[in-house]
């Protein structure tokens, strides 16, 4: 499968000084301090620090409106679009803060895709959906070039085998397993570092979740994957580092393996075995 | 008069009738009301409308249609003096007798001779039938409303279900009002339908849908020669089109660009100024448009065009100078301009709610792959909401087909065959106002020219409204 | 970020600045149509709200009113007579300083003497003050919309009658104050006499009409509609049929109402009665669309409750649905008749644009509506009937803008959000 890939030169980077270096796999991706998030006057998140390693998967569990979506959503400032949010705290993405005046937002979010709860697959052709991306930022410059963007990601969303007939489809002619995968197929198409991923199997049946997950887990050898999941049997089952948020706070992060066995809280303890939430 | 007194007297019987019904209730409850099966209101209420509906319903029928039943009693007989008069002295003569029964103004003419003969009778025989005609209708409602308390009366009891049979008549009166939409299009569609074919047996239906020349004579009387003017709607047809076309060249870019930046860019606080004064700008009726066309828009652009003009004249483009010379205040430029002006709150809030109904997620997927707004908006929002904004401009066009107080007050008379906007051209709508303003006769072809125009309009807007209707709602049922 | 990339991204932000700019460009471009529009009928039309009155003395000279016939006699040419004596200046042989006299100063002043002299006979050969406007075009003059720079053969006034006017001025017999006749008088032939409370009272006995059968029908169809139909084809077309009757336009209406009221049943021609059944089934569609909206908008829950209390269905839709919804009705409603207030060309069709000199006698008497006044006084030649226009169209906005703050604080006051 990996060997399948074209290797995509990184086109888009941010002018951070770091970014000319070799990524230390060991230091962490994304680093967060002290992030406070209102919706007007009613604070969603209550400063939240963590640190998010790069080439794994970090699963965000917690209730329903703890704020672990909020928080996603600080990464690629998505909170930007809703009015009447305010982001305090900063966000580091190797190294560099993106809420920084000088970091554009639509950098930011090339290089940090998003999938969401719902598929959202554009009102276009499967081909027209994965293009989007390259097309806005001129990635491609020739329509074979383009193609073959479009054909190595549906492949590496694992979805090509099932649509390179019919390409010219619309996206909304899929079932819901597939369109999610149409989806991370169009954030992959951009070439991101980081994947963000809120809640995106919430409205799938077990059989299309199975798959997504399984993609999920090819998927961390190239990128840096944020999930946001309210199942916990899933972030056991995706993810190498897990973090407990509850009411619009970071109660415990750590290795999955030690969120699920051992957890130093004792409302994380209380989470796990279904006591709240 | 007669006939709001015999409704009061109704009203003021049914009232009784409700208080006598309702005695009669406590009475059978005899002190417990559960013991009825309805509360002693309803069994009141039930009588009370066996007494007055079916009683109403003769007098309110006899109201609408009984000038109609007598005049037709009256002209049952025509008397020899009068059948050799013209068909139109003898409409004068029937109106006048009828008239001189009912004690009311008469035209200028009198009658001499046989005439006065027969005018004199015309008028007794007039007077009678409007005695009998009044008499036997109150002498009918008063026995129906005696009949119903007499009928109803007796069946109140205390398992006598009154509460359901007035649900019954509630339920009656409902689907009678929504059958008064059905009615007022049935009513729409039959009289544009009669009248443009009485029209179509004087004019061919192919001469007036493809001929060119639209000039209707005015028709002094029947018997003329040419009394029948031409009648090719295509001109107005054409003026139509032109503005329409304006108007949404003007409407469709700044409406649609609005409602982009309102749903789009603008913050709460912007959309609440805004958005209300674009309602006051929809609120403005058509004629305070027809005002400012005539006495600003026109005058302004003619002025305008004349100063292009001077300029031009002399030079290379002499011809063209000596033409906007002579523009004058009344053009298609003016009514559409103004036309266009009026539906560009239309076309904003018809549209701002098509993309207020695009979900919202597909603008997160897209502002997640770093997509600015305008690409947003012109490549994911915009195609989404494509048969939405195409079925919201439909809707505009066909209000600017049917609209007639700015084309009528700033367009002008001419039917043109042009597709100059400077040039003063006529509309379907102008010419059915022109036709129908006049004192004429009702049954020239002039004035049923106007219901053949009508009808046109009216299928050529129905066709775009379901059109646009039925797109707008599937559009809509998308994304719920 | 490589040179390309920047390049690109510059052109996208630019792009991006652009499209924003002309959104921005569109609205402002709305908006200041909407100040142009009322700005220019506000300027246009306010100075009608003032106005130019004059207080003369006149001499009933028995010479010139015949006794026997008081009806018969010009009492203009007797007003004018005395004006001219007023400045000091003397009829010509040729009477053409009485006639240009005479274009000074309303006819109403004559009506005045009449009514006077007929009251009280022995008025005659004494001396009288009357109170009058001046002549519409006298009152340009003095509001100085009527300049002297105008070159005198365009305009309506020669430079004696301008001269006159100024000498009148400075003897203080005219004086400015609100224009009351506008709001107390009919419609008239002469500008300065001609007034909207004739309009005002056929639009308000008109709406009354509208009101009367479009509210009442209306609701009890969209009661039906909403609560008690069967959903099946025939409803299905019921609603399309709504639908689409809330888009025919309105001179349709006319049509209809042309062929059916007045040549079926024989409705009287340009009367209130006839005005108001034609607006009332054009504003059903409306209020029918709004009432129901307003019934969708009260939850199932409140259905339930008061079902389960043992109530029927027409008890539940009267007692709790139909109270609920009534504030988006009353909304609703206000906002179609406010719509239908304004709207002329159904009333051209069956015949409401006769000249109507007095106040609509009943309802089926022929009436005036004011936006039917507006198109009337447009037409006419008279540069003072503009302004007249002009003001009309602001007290009929002024309506208008008070029926939609009603409706908006309505909605405000009672909205529920459940």
């Amino acid at each position: 499968m990996v060997a399948l890939m074209t290797v995509q030169p990184p086109l888009i980077r941010t002018a951070a000084p770091h970014s000319h270096h070799p990524v230390n796999l060991d230091a962490p991706k994304i680093v967060v301090r002290d992030v406070s998030v209102f919706y007007g006057a009613k604070q969603a998140l209550d400063s939240v620090s963590i640190d998010v390693p790069g080439k794994a998967v970090t699963a965000f569990i917690g209730p329903s409106g703890c704020g672990k979506s909020t928080f996603l959503r600080c990464i690629n400032r998505m909170n930007d679009t809703i009015p009447g949010c305010r982001v305090e705290g900063a966000v580091e993405i190797d190294g560099e803060d993106v809420n920084a005046r000088s970091v554009d937002p639509v950098i930011l979010r090339a290089k940090v895709g998003m999938v969401f709860q719902k598929p959202n697959p554009f009102p276009k052709s499967i081909f027209e959906n994965v293009a989007y991306g390259p097309r806005i930022h001129g990635l491609a410059s020739g329509k074979s070039e383009l193609e073959g963007i479009v054909e190595a990601s549906l492949k590496k969303a694992g979805l090509w085998a099932e649509v390179s007939d019919r390409l010219n489809a619309p996206g909304t002619s899929l079932s819901g397993g597939q369109q999610q995968r149409l989806v991370i197929a169009r954030a992959i198409a951009v070439s991101p570092e980081v994947i963000l991923m809120d809640e995106p199997c919430s409205a799938l049946d077990p059989i299309a979740t199975a798959r997504i997950e399984e993609l999920i887990d090819e998927l961390r050898q190239q990128y840096c994957i944020v999930i946001v999941t309210h199942s916990m049997a899933q972030a056991a089952r995706v993810s190498q580092r897990t973090a407990f948020f509850h009411m619009g706070r970071l109660i415990e992060a750590g290795s999955t393996e030690e969120i699920f066995t051992n957890p130093r809280e004792s409302r994380t303890q209380d989470y796990i075995t279904g006591r709240i939430g | 008069m007669t006939v709001l007194i015999a409704l009061a007297l109704l009203v003021v019987f049914s009232g009784g009738a409700y208080l006598l019904g309702r005695r009669r209730a406590v009475a059978l409850a005899g002190g417990r009301s559960a013991s009825l099966h309805s509360l002693p209101g309803y069994h009141g209420t039930w009588v009370a409308l066996w007494a007055g509906v079916p009683a109403a319903l003769i007098i309110i029928i006899f109201a609408v249609f009984g000038a109609r039943i007598e005049d037709a009693a009256l002209r049952a007989e025509v008397p020899a003096a009068v059948a050799q008069l013209s068909d139109e002295r003898q409409e004068v003569f029937w109106s006048d007798a009828g008239a001189m029964a009912r004690g009311e103004a008469q035209s200028e003419i009198t009658y001499e001779g046989e005439l006065k003969t027969a005018f004199d009778a015309k008028a007794a025989e007039g007077r009678r039938i409007g005695v009998i005609g009044l008499v036997s209708v109150l002498a009918l409602s008063g026995v129906l409303a005696l009949c119903g308390v007499l009928l109803a009366f007796p069946r109140l009891s205390r398992d006598f279900r009154a509460r359901n049979r007035v649900e019954g008549w509630t339920g009656i009166l409902l689907i009678a009002c929504s059958t008064l939409a059905v009615l007022t299009t049935l009513g729409i569609v039959m009289s544009l339908a009669w009248e443009s074919f009485r029209f179509f047996q004087s004019v061919p239906p192919l001469d007036f849908l493809l001929g060119t020349s639209w000039d209707p004579q005015i028709a002094m009387r029947s018997d003329q020669v040419a009394a029948v003017g031409a009648f090719g709607a295509v001109p107005l047809f054409a003026g139509t089109f032109l503005i329409m076309l304006i108007a949404m060249a003007v409407a469709a870019p700044i409406g649609l660009y609005s409602a982009i930046y309102l749903s789009e860019y603008a913050g709460p606080a912007t959309r609440s100024i805004v958005k209300p004064l674009l309602e006051i700008l929809a609120g403005v009726p058509t004629v305070v448009y027809g005002f400012f066309a005539a006495l600003t828009v026109g005058p302004t652009f003619r002025a305008f065009f004349n100063w292009i003009g001077g300029f031009l004249v002399g030079g290379p483009m002499d011809r063209l100078g000596q033409y906007l010379e002579t523009v004058q205040n009344q053009m298609a430029l003016t009514a559409g301009v103004v036309m266009g002006i009026m539906l560009i709150p239309f076309v904003s809030s018809l549209s701002d709610d098509i993309l207020n109904a695009v979900p919202q997620s597909l603008r997160d997927g897209s502002y997640a792959m770093g997509a600015t707004k305008s690409e947003t908006v012109k490549k994911v929002i915009l195609p989404a909401a494509l048969p939405g904004v195409a079925g919201a401009l439909m809707l505009a066009v066909s209000r600017a087909i049917g609209e007639t107080m700015i084309v009528t007050m700033a367009a002008g008379l001419q039917a043109k065959l042009t597709a100059n906007p400077l040039d003063t051209v006529t509309t379907v709508t102008v010419q059915i106002v022109t036709l129908l303003t006049g004192d004429q006769e009702f049954d020239s072809p002039k004035t049923l020219a106007a219901f053949g125009l009508g009808l046109t309009l009216f299928v050529v807007t129905l066709v775009l409204n379901i059109a646009a209707l039925a797109i707008v709602r599937k559009y809509r049922e998308q994304y719920d | 970020m490589t040179d390309a990339v920047a390049t690109r991204l510059k052109k996208r932000h630019a792009a991006e600045a652009r499209f924003r700019l002309y959104g921005r460009m569109a609205i402002v471009v709305a908006l200041s149509f909407l100040v142009l529009l009322l700005g220019r009928i506000g300027l246009q039309g306010y100075s009608t709200f003032t106005t130019n009155t004059v207080s003369l003395p006149v001499y009933l000279d028995p010479a010139r009113i015949d006794r026997a016939d008081l009806e018969g006699s010009n009492y203009d040419y007797v007003v004018a007579l005395s004006l001219l004596k007023m400045m000091g200046e003397t009829e010509d042989e040729f009477g053409t300083a009485s006639d240009d006299a005479m274009e000074l100063v309303s006819r109403d002043l004559g009506f005045q003497i009449l009514d006077q002299i007929k009251a009280n006979p022995a008025l005659i050969g004494k001396t009288i003050t009357v109170t009058g406007p001046v002549k519409a075009d006298a009152d340009l003059y003095y509001k100085g919309e009527l300049k002297r720079s105008t070159d005198e053969a365009d305009r309506k006034l020669n430079d004696r009658q301008l001269a006159w006017l100024d000498r009148i001025k400075t003897s203080g017999a005219v004086t400015s104050g609100f224009n009351v006749a506008f709001f107390t008088n009919a419609d008239s032939t002469e500008p300065e006499q001609a007034g909207i409370l004739g309009a005002v009272i056929g639009s308000a006995m008109m709406l009354l009409v509208t009101a009367l059968i479009a509210v009442p029908m209306g609701v009890m169809a969209a009661v039906w509609l909403e609560e008690f139909a069967p959903k099946n084809r025939w409803t299905d077309l019921i609603e399309v049929n709504i639908n689409n009757l809330a888009a025919v336009p309105s001179i349709v209406y006319g049509l209809l109402g042309l062929a059916v009221f007045v040549n079926g049943f024989g409705a009287p021609r340009g009367a209130a009665l006839t005005g108001g059944m034609v607006l009332a089934l054009m504003a059903l569609p409306t209020v029918i669309i709004a009432t129901r909206s307003a019934l969708k908008a009260v939850p199932p829950s409140i259905r339930e409750a008061a079902w389960g209390v043992g109530a029927s269905r027409t008890q539940t839709v009267f007692h709790h649905v139909l109270p609920q919804a009534m504030p988006g009705v009353m909304t609703g409603t206000i906002l179609s008749l406010a719509h239908a207030l304004g709207e002329t060309a159904p009333l051209l069709m069956i015949g409401m644009i006769a000249f109507n000199p007095g106040l609509p006698e009943s309802f089926t008497s022929s009436a005036s509506v004011l936006p039917v006044q507006v198109f009337i006084w447009e037409t006419a030649s008279e540069r003072a009937f503009h302004e007249r226009t002009a003001a009309a169209i602001i007290v009929l906005l002024v309506f208008m803008i008070a029926m939609n703050a009603a409706a908006v604080i309505l909605r405000r006051r009672f909205e529920r959000r459940w």
